[in-house]
C-alpha cells in the first residue's frame, strides 16, 4: 500500500559536532570534485566510442587521469582579460556559477544514519522543511552567474548566449518546479530526507511516471546540455557566455557544468528513484539499506544518469532556439499543470475516502494519453483550417498592389509584392572582363 | 556574542550595503546587481528567524525571477547606457523625501507596537498546526482565500495585458522547415553569394569580387549596386589606377 504522510524526524540534523561537520564539507566537496572528473573522462570515452573512436586512453589506466591533466593544464594557461570588460563583476561571475553548484548537494541524503567518529548522523550534510525549494532557490542564483559572465565580457556574443543561456535556464526551471509538486504532494513533505523516506514502499517513478519525464526533460534543459546545448551553439554564438574566458576562470565555469549535471541527477535520484534505498533484488538482503552500503547504490543511480546525459549528447543533434522554447512553454508546463491537478484530484478523493487512489491514477494516466492523442488530432484539422487560410493569403496576393489606394502612399498588403524598383529594372548588360579591358588599354596605349 | 547574532550583524551590514549601493550606482545593471545582493540578505535573515519558507521564496520569486527580468530589460537596452541624470517629473525629490519619510513612519510605528504587547513566539504560532510550513498553507488557503486568489487574478491580468500589447498577427503563413530547406537547396545558390571583392585600393562594397580567371562577379555586388554601369565603372578605376 501506498506510504502516506512523513517519516523520519529532522530533528536528527543540526546536532552534528564541528569535526562531523567539517568532514561532511569536505566529502561533500571532494566528491563533487572526483565526480567532475570522472564524468569528464566518461563523458569522452563513451562519446568516443558511439563515434567508433577510442577516446583518451593515454595518461593513466584507461586515461583515468586525462582530465586532471587537462585541468591542470587549463589553470597553468594564460590568462587573457579583454579590454572591454566589467572587471569586478567578469570577476566574480564564474565565483557565482561555481559556488553556486557545489551548495545544491548540502541537502542531498547520500545515506542513511551512520556512525561517524562515534557520533550517530546522517549522510546529509543538512535538511530542513522545505529543502527542495533550496535547491530551486540556488539554482536560481546560479543562473547569475552565467548571465553576468555574459554582460561584463562587453562582447556581443556572450551577451547574446548568456541572455540565451538564463531564458532557458528560467523556462525550464519553471516546469522542473511544476515536477516537484506531484511528488510533495505524495511525499507530503519538501524536506530531502522525509521524500527518500516516504518512498520506501514504492519509488515516485512507478506512481509518478509523467512527473519524473518532466523533471528529466527539464532537467537536461536546466544544466544546458545536448539536445539543448543552445548557449554554445557554436555556429551561431561562438563560445556563448564563456567566449572571452580563459584560463582557471574558464575552467570554473567548466566545473559548474559537470557539478550541476551531478547535482541535477542526484536530485531525480532522490525524488523519483527512491534515493539511496537499494533497488530490488538487492533490497531483498536485509543490509542493503543499512549503514554505508547505501552510498553506493546512490551512486549507482546518479552514474546512471550521468550516462544518460552522455548517450543523449552521442545521439541527439541541437534543437531549434523556437521549437527549443515551444516545447518547453507550450508542452512541458501545461501537461505538468494538467497533471498536478490529476494528482491532487485523486489525493482528495484518497483522503476523503472516494476511491482507490492507484486505480484513479491509472484512469488518469489514461486520460492524459487520450488528451495527448486529442491534441494530436486538433493540431491536423489546425494544419488543415492553415492551408485554407494561406491560400485566401495567395489569392489576396494575386490582387494587384495600388501604393496609392484611398489617396495615400500605402505598404503592399501581405503576399502582395510591392512595385519593383527602378534601378532593379536595369539589368547589367555584360559582366566585362578585366583582362578584356586590360588588353583595351593596352591597345589605347 | 552567539551565532544567530552574529549572521543578523554581518548579513544585515550587508542588505544595508546593498540598499545603499542601489541608490548610488551610476549604471543600472549595477543597480540591479545591488538590488539582488540585498535581497539574498534579507532571504538569509528570513532563514536565522526559523521562516525557511519565506527565505527561499524570496530568493526563487524576487532574486531569481523578478530582478532577473529586471536585468534582461536592462542589458537588452545596451550594455553601456548610463541614466539621463535629468529630472522630468517636477517635484520628484520633495515627493520622494515625504514618502521615504511616511514609510519610515509607518514601519517604525509597526515595530514599536510590537515592542509595546508582548509576543507568543513562534512555538506557540504553529502550535495548533504542526510546523511554520503547515500552518501557512493552512491560513493561505482557508482565512485569507480571497486575498490570495485576488493577487492571482491580478497577475494574471497583467501577464494576459503584457501578452496582449506583445501579441502580432501573422501577415503571411509561416514557412516551414521543409519550405525553408527547398527555398535554400533550390535555389541557384546553394552557398552563400561571393562576397564583395576587397582590394588594396577600394574595400567598399561596390567593388565586384574577383573570380580566378580575372573577371568580375556581379552577384557578388547589392542589387542596388548592380545596375547603371556600375561594374564596368569599377573596372575602369581599378584598369586606370594600373
Amino acid at each position: 500500500m501506498l506510504h502516506m504522510g512523513p517519516q523520519g524526524d529532522l530533528g536528527i540534523f543540526g546536532n552534528d559536532p564541528g569535526i562531523v561537520i567539517a568532514v561532511k564539507v569536505l566529502g561533500i566537496f571532494v566528491i563533487m570534485v572526483v565526480m567532475t572528473l570522472m564524468t569528464i573522462w566518461a563523458e569522452r570515452r563513451v562519446v568516443g566510442r558511439m563515434q567508433m573512436r577510442i577516446g583518451p586512453n593515454r595518461v593513466g589506466p584507461f586515461g583515468l587521469l586525462q582530465s586532471l591533466m587537462d585541468g591542470v593544464k587549463l589553470a597553468l594557461k594564460e590568462e587573457i582579460i579583454p579590454k572591454g570588460v566589467h572587471l569586478a563583476v567578469y570577476v566574480i561571475a564564474p565565483v557565482i556559477a561555481a559556488t553556486t553548484a557545489f551548495l545544491t548537494f548540502a541537502v542531498i541524503p547520500l545515506g542513511p544514519e551512520v556512525s561517524m567518529f562515534g557520533h550517530v548522523t546522517p549522510l546529509q550534510l543538512t535538511d530542513f522543511p522545505v529543502s527542495v525549494l533550496y535547491v530551486l532557490a540556488i539554482a536560481s542564483i546560479g543562473i547569475y552567474g552565467i548571465v553576468l559572465a555574459g554582460w561584463s565580457s562587453g562582447s556581443i556574443y556572450p551577451l547574446l548566449g548568456g541572455l540565451r543561456s538564463s531564458a532557458q535556464m528560467i523556462s525550464y526551471e519553471i516546469a522542473m518546479g511544476l515536477s516537484f509538486v506531484a511528488v510533495f504532494l505524495y511525499a507530503q513533505s519538501m524536506s530531502t530526507s522525509q521524500i527518500v523516506a516516504a518512498q520506501e514502499p514504492m519509488w515516485y517513478i512507478v506512481l509518478l511516471l509523467p512527473s519524473f519525464i518532466i523533471y528529466t526533460t527539464a532537467m537536461v534543459g536546466e544544466t544546458n546540455r545536448a539536445p539543448f546545448d543552445l548557449p554554445e551553439a557554436e555556429g551561431e554564438l561562438v563560445g556563448g557566455f564563456h567566449t572571452e574566458y580563459s584560463s582557471l576562470k574558464f575552467a570554473l565555469f567548466f566545473l559548474a557544468e559537470y557539478v550541476n549535471m551531478v547535482t541535477v541527477s542526484a536530485l531525480a535520484t532522490t525524488l523519483f528513484l527512491g534515493g539511496w534505498r537499494a533497488p530490488w533484488p538487492i533490497s531483498l538482503w536485509d543490509q542493503a539499506n543499512v549503514g554505508w552500503w547505501p552510498m553506493l547504490w546512490f551512486f549507482g543511480k546518479v552514474f546512471a544518469f550521468l550516462f544518460v546525459f552522455i548517450w543523449l549528447r552521442g545521439t541527439l543533434p541541437r534543437l531549434r532556439y523556437d521549437q527549443f522554447m515551444k516545447f518547453g512553454w507550450k508542452v512541458l508546463i501545461p501537461v505538468s499543470i494538467v497533471w498536478i491537478l490529476i494528482v491532487s484530484i485523486a489525493r482528495y478523493l484518497r483522503s476523503t475516502g472516494g476511491l482507490e487512489s492507484r486505480n484513479l491514477l491509472f484512469a488518469a494516466s489514461a486520460v492524459l494519453i487520450l488528451i495527448v492523442v486529442a491534441s494530436y488530432v486538433v493540431d491536423l484539422r489546425r494544419k488543415k483550417a492553415d492551408e485554407v487560410e494561406s491560400e485566401r493569403l495567395a489569392l489576396e496576393a494575386d490582387q494587384e498592389f495600388d501604393p496609392f489606394a484611398g489617396g495615400f502612399p500605402v505598404p503592399p498588403m501581405p503576399g502582395q509584392a510591392a512595385q519593383p524598383s527602378r534601378r532593379a529594372n536595369l539589368t547589367v548588360t555584360s559582366t566585362v572582363s578585366a583582362s578584356a579591358i586590360a588588353t583595351e588599354a593596352t591597345e589605347d596605349k | 556574542m552567539n551565532a544567530e547574532n552574529l549572521v543578523f550583524w554581518v548579513s544585515g551590514t550587508f542588505a544595508v550595503v546593498g540598499a545603499l549601493g542601489m541608490v548610488v550606482s551610476r549604471k543600472a545593471v549595477h543597480s540591479a546587481l545591488w538590488v539582488a545582493f540585498a535581497m539574498i540578505n534579507i532571504a538569509i535573515l528570513y532563514f536565522t528567524l526559523e521562516a525557511p519558507f519565506l527565505g527561499t521564496t524570496q530568493i526563487i520569486v524576487y532574486t531569481g525571477a523578478v530582478m532577473m527580468l529586471f536585468l534582461f530589460v536592462l542589458m537588452i537596452v545596451g550594455v553601456d547606457s548610463s541614466d539621463s541624470l535629468l529630472e522630468t517629473i517636477k517635484g520628484q525629490r520633495l515627493l520622494a523625501a515625504f514618502f521615504a519619510l511616511a514609510f519610515g513612519g509607518l514601519l517604525v510605528s509597526a515595530i514599536a507596537s510590537t515592542q509595546a504587547s508582548p509576543s507568543n513566539g513562534l512555538a506557540v504560532a504553529n502550535a495548533g498546526y504542526g510546523g511554520h510550513l503547515q500552518a501557512l498553507a493552512k491560513l493561505i488557503f482557508s482565512d485569507y482565500l480571497l486575498a490570495f486568489e485576488v493577487t492571482s487574478a491580478l497577475l494574471i491580468t497583467a501577464a494576459m495585458g503584457a501578452m496582449v500589447l506583445a501579441h502580432n498577427e501573422r501577415w503571411a503563413p509561416k514557412k516551414t522547415q521543409d519550405q525553408m530547406q527547398r527555398e535554400r537547396t533550390l535555389g541557384n545558390h546553394i552557398t552563400p553569394m561571393p562576397a564583395p571583392g576587397v582590394l588594396a585600393r577600394n574595400n567598399s562594397v561596390d567593388t565586384p569580387a574577383l573570380l580566378p580567371d580575372g573577371s568580375t562577379s556581379v552577384d557578388s555586388l547589392p542589387t542596388a549596386f548592380r545596375g547603371q554601369g556600375q561594374v564596368e565603372k569599377i573596372n575602369a578605376i581599378e584598369e586606370a589606377g594600373k
